[in-house]
């Protein structure tokens, strides 16, 4: 039987998933992360991105998290999200309106224009689109 | 039968009072019920970023962030969470015998101590003993946001920060079940070193991005949202002690009637009595 870690989503409103996983797979500040049983200890911020992982027994699930923080123990790995949402409840067509919107919002600035908060919409919503696509897979 | 009167009027009184905290009773049980809700969602998110803290602060870090270092204790900053209203039994002065306890614990060892307060009757009850109230915090409401009570933590997180306090702690109720509320004290800063666990080997986190900033990122939300748990386990405290305060007063308000009415019944009979043997009397003497 493969090795598994302990794995922990939670966000700020409730629990998301508790139990064992083969590999995790997430988006850290610096770029995709894969993570294994007996991976080093780590810790670091989470952006707008998927969490995709192997569950025991090899059933996959994909989730979306608007952001957090991400802490691994050789023996539990722990996400602290913002926001998650399972990716079959990803509104996809709403998705792709919140995309456009953003789009557009950054092309006609105006002179109250907030652009990193333009900004980390657009990524959020193309990183909640990337979960859907991946999710189809 | 001016006693009579007089007694009718009071068992009038009593079952108005009666109404009321009969109402307040349901009132509170309805709101009990949401606000177990809200608590129950925040508790795993508190509970893994505790869990999470602790392996921090067993961890040797390369930097050494002032919210884990122990000082010498000069002033010790306490933040006490209350309720906005009272009508809920023993809850509050329970809570504030254990603050009163922690602080003592404190000036007898010499250090100041310095509050802040969240809710009402915290605030009228230091105040009026003339502690030392640094911040406080009113009008919470029912649905607490973040944002609201994040002014009043920083204020104190500043303080541990210029050295201003050299301990924290967190005072408030923990919700057990609907019968029993905990007081708790709990020492948020300096992060409480895990003392069961022995230390086999030293390490350390790989960090992505500088760790500085993802460690003073990391504790300022584990502050936050223990401050946030605390304040939605006492409002779910505050409904429950307020629901069991009102459900017997409602139940001595009955008992009072109970009783009345038989005095009052008694009163009729006696005056019945007592006008009948009159008529008798007069009758005869004719």
């Amino acid at each position: 039987m493969a090795m598994t870690v302990h794995l922990d989503i939670v966000s700020a409103e409730s629990e998301i998933f508790s139990g064992l996983v083969e590999t995790v797979q997430l988006t850290g500040v610096e770029g995709e992360l894969g993570i294994m049983p007996g991976h080093a200890p780590l810790l670091t911020r989470l952006i707008p991105g998927t969490i995709r992982f192997v569950k025991q027994g090899g059933k996959e699930e994909v989730f979306y998290v608007s952001g957090g923080m991400l802490e691994v123990q050789p023996n539990c790995v722990t996400v602290l999200a913002d926001t998650v949402v399972r990716a079959d409840d990803i509104d996809a067509a709403e998705a792709e309106e919140a995309k456009r919107r953003a789009a557009a919002a950054l092309h006609n600035q105006e002179s109250n224009f907030d652009y990193s908060a333009v900004a980390a919409e657009l990524a959020e919503a193309t990183a909640r689109i990337r979960a859907l696509q991946k999710m189809r897979k | 039968m001016a006693a009579a009167k007089e007694i009718r009027t009071k068992i009038g009184s009593i079952k108005n009072t009666q109404k009321i905290t009969n109402a307040m009773e349901m009132v509170a049980a309805s709101k009990m019920r949401k606000a177990q809700d809200r608590m129950g969602a925040s508790r795993p998110y508190a509970k893994r970023i505790r869990q999470v803290i602790s392996h921090v602060a067993q961890g040797d870090l390369e930097y050494q962030h002032p919210y884990l270092e122990e000082r010498e204790v000069k002033s010790v900053g306490i933040i006490v969470v209350s309720t906005d209203r009272g009508l809920c039994g023993g809850l509050n002065i329970n809570l504030f015998k254990n603050a009163i306890s922690l602080m003592k614990e404190w000036t007898d060892k010499g250090a100041e101590v310095r509050l802040a307060t969240i809710g009402k009757k915290a605030e009228s009850f230091f105040g009026s003993r003339g502690a030392d109230i640094r911040a406080s915090f009113n009008g919470l409401g029912d649905e607490p946001s973040l944002s609201e009570l994040i002014g009043s933590v920083s204020a104190k997180l500043d303080a541990y920060i210029n050295g201003e306090i050299d301990k924290l702690y967190l005072v408030y109720n923990n919700f057990v079940n609907t019968m029993t509320q905990k007081p708790t004290a709990q020492q948020l800063l300096p992060l409480p070193k895990d003392e069961t666990d022995e230390k086999t080997y030293n390490w350390d986190y790989l960090y992505e991005t500088e760790p500085k900033e993802l460690l003073e990122a990391l504790l300022i939300r584990y502050i936050e949202s223990q401050v946030y748990q605390a304040v939605v386990e006492n409002l779910a405290c505050e409904q429950a002690a307020r629901m069991v305060a009102m459900k017997a007063a409602t139940d001595n308000a009955g008992g009072l009637i109970d009783e009345l009415q038989l005095v009052y019944n008694k009163a009729r009979q006696a005056a019945i009595t007592q006008e009948l043997s009159e008529i008798c009397a007069g009758a005869a003497a004719v």
